[in-house]
Parts: C-alpha cells; sequence; structure tokens
C-alpha cells in the first residue's frame, strides 16, 4: 500500500503521458493540458512544503542556539518581510491591506525595491564571482604541456579575446570570424555527441522510473 | 567575537551609514523619496561588496548577504507561484467567491471541478509534515515523478537523439559540380563551397568520433582508437571554447556590478 500505490500510479502517468504524443485525439490532448496545468499547481504546494522546511531548520538552529544561529535570524526576518511585501501594500485607493497583482506583475513598491536592490545585486555578484576562481583555475590548468591542452588553451584564447579592440579591423575580423566557426562547428558537433549521450541517458532513466526499477524518489520507509 | 572584528564590523556600518546620507543628499530634488532611494542604493553597494569580500575568505559580510539572499529569494518566488498560479489560474477555474476576494476575473464556463484534484494532491503532499502519515506525500510525488517521466521519455528522444542524429546526416558534397570547379572556385568566404563543405565534414566526423570517444565497451586500440583520439582532440576544442565564453559571460557580469559600484553608488563617471 505505501510502495505499491506510487509505483502503480508513476506506471499508469508515465505510460499515459509516453502514449498521448502518439495519439492525436482530442480527449489525449485534453488530459495532457489538464496534467500540465496540474503540475504546476502541485508545485506551488511543494515549494510551500520547501518554504516550511526552511523556517522549521532556521527555528530550530535559533531555539538551540546552534552555530551560526545568527544568520538564520536574518534569514527568516528576510523571508517574512518579503512575503509581507508579497502579499499587502496599498490598494488603489491609498489604503493598506491585501495586495493584489496587476496586469503588470507584483508592481507593489517595496516588492520591487527589495527585488531590485537585494536580490538581483546579490545574484549576478554571485554569478561574477565565477570569472576570478575561472581566471585562478586557467591559470594553474592552462599550460601547453601537450597537443591536447594546447588546443584547449588556443580554442579558449581564440573566444575569449574575439572582442578585443586592439587587435584592429583585419586580424579582429579573422579573430572574429575563428571564434563564431569554433563556436558554430567543431563546438556544435562534440556538443550533438554528448547531447546525444544525454539523451538515451534520460531516456533510460525514464523507463526505469517508469517500470518501478528506480524507486529513489520514494525515500525510505 | 574578538574586539578588532567588531571595531571593523562598527567602522563598515559608520561607513556604510554615511554613504547613505550622501546618496540621499544626492537624490534629493531628483528623487520623490529620496531617503529611501539612498538606503536603497547603498544597500544594493554593501551586498555586492560583502558577495565580493568572498574572495578574500569567507566572512561574517558574505553570510550575511548569502542569508539574506534565501530569505529573500523564497519568499520572492512563493509570492510570484502563487499569485501567478493560484490566484491567476487556479482560482478562476475553482471558486467565484475567491476569484471575487482576490479580484481576479472569474469565467464561469471556466468552472472545472477537475481542479480540484491537483488541490487535493498538493494537500497530500503537505503531508509529508506528518510523522505517521507522511508516506501518502508519495501519491502526489508519483503523479509528479511519473508525468515527467513520461514526458522526458519524449522530450529527450526527439530533440537529444533523434534530432541531433537527424542533424549530423548533412551532405558532405555540398553543390559538387566537378572536381575542376571546386578547385577553380576555392575560397574562403563563410558562404563559399569549401567552408561549407570543412563544416559539414567536421560535423560529421566530430560527432562520429566523439560518440566513439564516450563508448567504454570496446578497447580503443586500431581505428577505433585513432577515431577516439579526433574525438577527444574535438571534445578539448570545445571544454576551451566553452571556457571562453563562459568566461566572457562572468566579466560581462562583473562589469555590471562595478559600473554599478563606480557610476550608481561612487557617483564617478570613469
Amino acid at each position: 500500500m505505501k510502495r505499491q500505490i506510487p509505483i502503480f500510479l508513476v506506471f499508469v502517468f508515465g505510460v499515459f503521458m509516453v502514449f498521448q504524443y502518439f495519439s492525436p485525439h482530442e480527449a489525449s490532448e485534453w488530459i495532457y493540458k489538464f496534467l500540465m496545468d496540474w503540475i504546476y499547481i502541485i508545485g506551488i504546494f511543494a515549494m510551500a512544503l520547501g518554504i516550511w522546511s526552511l523556517i522549521h531548520v532556521s527555528y530550530d538552529k535559533i531555539k538551540h542556539k546552534r552555530h551560526d544561529w545568527g544568520y538564520s535570524v536574518v534569514t527568516l526576518a528576510a523571508l517574512f518581510t518579503m512575503m509581507f511585501f508579497g502579499i499587502t501594500g496599498f490598494n488603489e485607493n491609498g489604503e493598506w491591506g491585501f495586495y493584489f497583482m496587476t496586469q503588470e506583475g507584483l508592481t507593489n513598491p517595496m516588492f520591487r525595491n527589495f527585488f531590485n536592490h537585494i536580490l538581483v545585486p546579490i545574484e549576478t555578484t554571485m554569478f561574477s564571482l565565477l570569472a576570478f576562481f575561472i581566471a585562478s583555475a586557467a591559470y594553474r590548468a592552462f599550460r601547453a604541456r601537450n597537443v591536447l591542452a594546447t588546443m584547449l588553451l588556443v580554442s579558449a584564447l581564440i573566444v575569449m579575446l574575439r572582442f578585443n579592440p586592439y587587435f584592429g579591423d583585419t586580424f579582429g575580423f579573422y579573430m572574429n570570424k575563428t571564434a563564431a566557426w569554433l563556436l558554430n562547428v567543431p563546438n556544435m558537433a562534440a556538443k550533438r555527441a554528448i547531447l546525444i549521450g544525454i539523451g538515451l541517458g534520460m531516456v533510460g532513466t525514464a523507463l526505469k522510473v517508469i517500470l518501478g526499477i528506480e524507486r529513489g524518489y520514494m525515500g525510505k520507509g | 567575537m574578538k574586539r578588532t572584528t567588531l571595531i571593523l564590523m562598527a567602522l563598515v556600518v559608520i561607513f556604510f551609514a554615511l554613504s547613505w546620507i550622501f546618496k540621499a543628499m544626492a537624490f534629493k530634488g531628483v528623487e520623490e523619496h529620496y531617503i529611501l532611494q539612498g538606503f536603497l542604493v547603498t544597500l544594493a553597494a554593501f551586498l555586492t561588496l560583502s558577495i565580493m569580500s568572498f574572495l578574500y575568505k569567507d566572512n561574517p559580510f558574505y553570510k550575511f548577504a548569502e542569508h539574506l539572499f534565501v530569505g529573500i529569494s523564497a519568499a520572492f518566488w512563493m509570492s510570484m507561484g502563487f499569485w501567478s498560479t493560484i490566484v491567476g489560474n487556479l482560482f478562476p477555474r475553482l471558486s467565484e467567491g475567491m476569484s471575487n476576494f482576490f479580484k481576479v476575473h472569474y469565467i464561469p464556463g471556466d468552472y472545472n471541478f477537475f481542479f480540484y484534484v491537483p488541490v487535493i494532491l498538493g494537500i497530500l503532499l503537505l503531508m509529508r509534515l506528518s510523522r505517521n502519515y507522511g508516506w501518502i506525500s508519495r501519491w502526489s510525488l508519483a503523479f509528479i515523478v511519473g508525468t515527467t517521466a513520461g514526458l522526458n521519455f519524449i522530450r529527450y528522444l526527439r530533440s537529444d537523439f533523434i534530432n541531433q542524429v537527424s542533424s549530423t546526416f548533412v551532405p558532405l558534397l555540398v553543390d559538387w559540380q566537378g572536381i575542376g570547379h571546386f578547385f577553380s572556385s576555392l575560397n574562403l568566404s563563410a558562404s563559399g563551397q569549401f567552408i561549407m563543405m570543412l563544416a559539414n565534414w567536421v560535423i560529421f566526423l566530430g560527432v562520429m568520433c566523439g560518440i566513439i570517444y564516450f563508448f567504454f565497451s570496446k578497447e580503443h586500440t586500431g581505428l577505433f582508437g585513432r577515431a577516439s583520439r579526433v574525438g577527444i582532440w574535438i571534445l578539448m576544442i570545445t571544454f576551451g571554447a566553452s571556457f571562453g565564453y563562459t568566461v566572457m559571460g562572468r566579466i560581462s557580469l562583473l562589469v555590471g556590478r562595478i559600473t554599478f559600484l563606480f557610476r550608481d553608488w561612487l557617483g564617478l563617471n570613469i
């Protein structure tokens, strides 16, 4: 009961999703559309579960004054403040209350301000930090020790230096062309080989899940 | 906490408090809410520098920004999901009362009883919080896993396998009108016959040799080994090109943050 029903459900829905592709019947497409909408709706409940887990873990850390518990206070404060701005605000009459999403989206000014001045700066800076780590890794790894390492080095340099304004018009033009060719031809060939492998791997994994061979999603118990 | 750490933190707080005052003064007359605007720009600069401080080592400022990000982003996605999916798409199909409460347009013809099913499945998913009945949440999970597995089966088979294989089988002799014509019209233009043929040969052989390199059921010796060797060359060129491409993307993000710090925060037009 605890494990058989989920395995049966996975099989039924998995097989249906495979077969609906081959049956362009109105009823099949109607059910397909329904199931797609359902996934999004259940996803929101899953998100709520995740947020509850975050609150629970942070609260537990604060309650038992575990290592770095102060930062959990920051997390909870940020979470509740942003949620507060996400559901409340000034309405069109200038009264404070439930905030409702308009055609333009969630235009609550503080919600937007938090997005623009907290979320975006942190996210972009975190991604940009990778430039330093990549540079550091490249300094250590990019040595033309053999043919393969030299190929890696040369293709990376061509792609990185293609927009260099100091190369001048003629050399810069050919550099740009070579980089574009590298990205569009050999790069695509190797990526295609990798994609074919990924495709076969994903199909195999999906089959294992549908047939109940792979049951990791159920956890223990 | 060490005394020097406390002094350092106090200095940072004073520095950014001063920055807030100066920014607010700079925005006065330009922005309506100049105090708030000054605070927000200073906060963004503080958070940018806090994240960058990780380059030195893990420190309290970085941890603060990291935990702030977790809380804000979780609430952001939850709010967006709630308004767009639950309020925007579910309530108008389920309840007139809820639609009216959330001021979304209720269309009587759109009412569909079947939309109670995902709500029930969603509630079942929340049963995971129960110690005794947590296993019921597997039913909802089974729905998501089964549907996604079925979808992925077709999606990956089509886009990552069939489409990629069919795109690999390209004409190896483009516009072929004989060897004489080929040599007489030989040029290095991108749309020329030679470059197009070269591209198709590289793509075809590159894919074949790349796949051979990843095929481990046969020993890589002889002709098979040589093809595998060509495969690793192609892969190395790809890794280099992808590396360069990623670096350029990250550098452009870094340029954006540096521009923000110098132009928007410090007001320097360099």
